[in-house]
């Protein structure tokens, strides 16, 4: 492992994708700081320019400062990032690891099972999830898991399939350990390093699916986003740029850096690069 | 051809077309005060026959091809339509109506009293559900001869004038609908009015093109050759259209709230909010009496000390409206401005909230409320978000919900809401457009546009009654006058503002724009400056 660090960090990429998600992360854990009060809050005169009156990016359609949404925004958006890649790691990789290692009738049936979720298109799936069940944080979690485990639970399937044919998983059979127990103790350890690849891709296109149904309309009304606030400010573009350039920076960087992670850890985990 | 060249031919092209759009400008409208008007409709009706489908679009459209009875000035002052003059008995029960003697339908066919018995006493009392209301007061509609009609009522009604509205009685032929389905007429696709415009072609989905009707009634009437109205489903390419001059009218929403202030500033475009005052909409907050701590008066009075109707005038409707007073608009007849008037105050707010008990607790919270967001479309998101900063001021707590528009109507009208808010319109007269909001007789569960606040006051029950079935304005306007101060004082809703519609037309654009329902008028005085 220290070895994949090492690798790790020998890349300026993947340096550079940490350091701004670090920033990220300070910035979710400063807002209550430096903004105390609510994003929400009306604290200056409507579309005022960045660095006037006090706003360091300008305000919006209603006065709330834009500097403060996307503080704020940063945590709602990693916190619903993670919640939902947690939420599909655990369903995709349960599924994919029991299709993978039971084969047989049980696979044929997840896999038919994933192909239906496949087979519709992510992102109208989420809207049509998150329409149903009524936007709240916890729906869209939920409707931003059930789209993007798919992939995950496929990866861990092939993955499982490869490494459970190795002589080592039959070595352990032949020593009589239980199928739940050679699962879990020797063969997911061994297949987890492309799933976390995968998985910390996962966080950036969650990020990505909650702008977008923000965006839409479709957010928790009651939580700043920084896809509900380029929805908000979109309105008023050419009036007031700054109100939707931010928070559609702030999306960009976090998504790059969350992508420039992920590279990296694939390189690092592979154990087809040297790491001489 | 090379590359090279290729591009530099799209440069060319590209450079070219604004020069070309601003020469077209100029040839379109170069024939004096006659000449085409080509206008935005969106969306697109689904049928132009106005008997039928009263939707916006269709009484834009519809109301260039058909007429009703009388038409309205800015002051909602009847003037002659379809019926030259009118005479009301002394009680008030009988009304005469002496039809214009030339109208024609646009076959050819005369325009004679039985079309309005037709269409008053059988077809629009089965298909609209409005005028049935109103003609279901006569006890009878009779034609003494061709160009007389006599709408006898069972008991006097004040605003029975105001129900000859295009939209609210548009005439229809009866020698094309007698006896058939009227919904399933085959005419239906070519609608026959006895407007100053007449269907040439309906291209669905791109255009519906008019033309003037050489037979109208009313001398010199249409100025106008032909209207084209262009179906333009996106509202980015509608406010380029009128930037362009591609299109020289839009009403009602066409234009997106952010966008009108731009436009209006444009030297070859005009604005105007006028022509909407028959509609006359107030908008409010809705709080559902029936819960706590809604019922308490205190509690409705902090919630409207803590609103700035200003704020949503200025910074939410980009300055179209204007802060309303109380129930009834003031663009509309029997509104009393000597009313209580609240002022913006957060310290009496939490006075008053303090006195009712309600204690903040360590988070400075005093009461959480739900507030239902209406589901269409920004400007009413923004509206939520303002209510619930506002509210915050006093502290409370507001949480949003938000529901798709089925939804919405079903919870509303169910009365499963603490908060919300609403447009209603006002039809030219508070018996029409107002009462239905406060009079306890209207508390239907399960029907949107009713009383759905909950509100119950025996006395506004009778004030409204009472005015309803007098004739005399003299008279109804005290009744109104006390009925508003009643409301005001006990906020049965939070009335904030009176909702304007941006009319954004071609500055050489003249008289378009002539009576109470402006846009969806006849347009036959519309003409271009010479």
């Amino acid at each position: 492992m220290n070895d994949s660090i090492r690798t790790f960090l020998r890349q300026p990429s993947g340096l550079l994708g940490l350091a701004i998600l670090f920033l990220v992360c300070l910035a979710a854990a400063l807002a209550p700081i430096l903004y105390p009060g609510s994003p929400w809050d009306m604290v200056g005169a409507p579309l005022q320019p960045p660095g006037t009156a006090g706003s360091l990016l300008g305000t919006d359609t209603m006065g709330r400062d834009i500097a403060s949404g996307i503080l704020h925004g940063a945590s709602v958006s990693l916190m619903i990032g993670i919640a939902s890649t947690i939420a599909a790691l655990a369903v995709g990789v349960t599924l994919g690891a029991i299709a993978g290692y039971a084969g047989g009738m049980v696979d044929r049936l997840i896999v038919r099972f994933i192909e239906i979720f496949q087979t519709i298109p992510n992102f109208v799936l989420a809207i049509l999830l998150v329409a149903i069940l009524t936007p709240s944080i916890s729906t869209i979690i939920l409707a931003i898991g059930l789209v993007s485990w798919p992939p995950l639970a496929r990866l861990t399937r092939v993955q499982v399939q490869s490494i459970a044919a190795r002589e080592f998983v039959q070595a352990a059979r032949c020593q009589g350990l239980g199928s739940m127990s050679i699962l879990l103790r020797h063969v997911i350890p061994n297949a987890i390093s492309p799933i976390i690849v995968t998985g910390s891709m996962t966080v950036a296109s969650a990020i990505l699916i909650e702008a977008a149904l923000s965006f839409m309309g479709l957010g928790d009304p009651n939580y700043m986003s920084w896809g509900y606030m380029i929805g908000a400010g979109r309105t008023v573009i050419r009036m007031a740029w700054w109100a939707s350039l931010f928070p559609g920076l702030a999306i960009l960087l976090t998504a790059v850096a969350i992508n420039l992670i992920g590279e990296a850890l694939n390189d690092a985990l592979n154990p087809r690069i040297s790491r001489s | 051809m090379k590359r090279r060249g290729f591009n530099k031919m799209l440069l060319g092209a590209g450079l070219a077309l604004p020069a070309m759009s601003l020469f077209r400008d100029g040839v379109a409208y170069a024939q004096g005060a006659a000449g085409g008007l080509t206008a935005i409709i969106n969306p697109e009706p689904p049928v132009l026959v106005l008997p039928i489908n009263q939707q916006i679009p269709t009484g834009t459209i519809g109301g260039k091809i058909y007429e009703s009875l009388l038409s309205y000035d800015f002051e909602l002052k009847p003037q002659p339509q379809l019926a030259e003059s009118w005479e009301i008995s002394e009680d008030g029960l009988t009304y005469t109506f002496h039809l214009a003697k030339k109208a024609k339908w646009h076959d050819g066919k005369p325009f004679t009293s039985a079309d309005v018995v037709f269409s008053c006493n059988v077809m629009l009392k089965e298909v609209h559900p409005r005028a049935r209301g109103v003609f279901d007061r006569c006890e009878s509609i009779t034609a003494p001869d061709d160009h007389t009609v006599v709408f006898k009522l069972k008991a006097p009604f004040g605003p029975f004038l105001l129900a000859f509205e295009t939209s609210s009685a548009p005439m229809a032929p009866k020698h094309i609908y007698e006896g058939t389905d009227y919904r399933k007429n085959p005419a239906n696709d070519t609608p026959i009015g006895t407007g100053p415009f007449k269907l040439k072609e309906w291209s669905r989905g791109s255009h519906i093109h008019l033309v003037a009707n050489e037979d109208y009634y009313l001398e010199g009437q249409p100025v106008l050759t032909e209207i084209f109205y262009k179906v333009v489903p996106d509202g980015a390419s509608r406010s380029v259209a009128m930037e362009t001059g591609e299109a020289q009218l839009s009403q009602f929403a066409d234009i997106e709230p952010f966008d009108v202030p731009r436009l209006a500033a444009m030297p070859n475009l005009k604005m105007t909010t006028k022509g909407y005052e028959f509609f006359s909409p107030v908008l409010w907050y809705e709080l559902n009496l029936r819960k706590k701590p809604f019922d308490d008066l205190r509690f409705r009075k902090a919630a409207r000390l803590l609103l700035d109707p200003k704020f949503i005038v200025d910074k939410i409707n980009f300055g179209l409206g204007k802060p309303a007073t109380g129930p009834i608009a003031s663009t509309t007849k029997f509104y009393d401005p000597n009313v209580t008037i609240y002022k913006t105050d957060v310290a009496a707010a939490n006075a008053l909230l303090d006195e009712m008990g309600l204690k903040k607790d360590a988070n400075g919270v005093r009461t959480t409320i739900k507030f239902l967001v209406v589901p269409f479309g920004e400007f009413w998101t923004r509206l939520a978000e303002y209510f619930r900063q506002a509210m915050k001021q006093g502290g409370i707590e507001v949480v949003l919900e938000t529901t798709d528009p089925g939804g919405f109507a079903q919870r509303v009208s169910n009365w499963e809401f603490d908060t919300t808010s609403n447009m209603l319109y006002q039809n030219g007269d508070p018996a029409l457009g107002v009462a239905r909001s406060y009079i306890s007789s209207n508390i239907r569960k399960g029907v949107m546009f009713t009383n759905t606040e909950g509100y119950s006051n025996k006395e506004v029950d009778e004030l409204f009654d009472r005015a309803a079935v007098l004739t005399s304005d003299k008279e109804r306007a005290e009744l109104y006058s006390k009925v508003q101060k009643i409301l005001v004082d006990d906020l049965p809703v939070l009335w904030m503002t009176e909702q304007q519609f941006p009319t954004i037309h071609d500055a050489r654009l003249e008289n378009a724009i002539d009576t109470a329902i402006g846009v969806n008028g006849t347009f036959g005085r519309a003409r271009w400056a010479s």
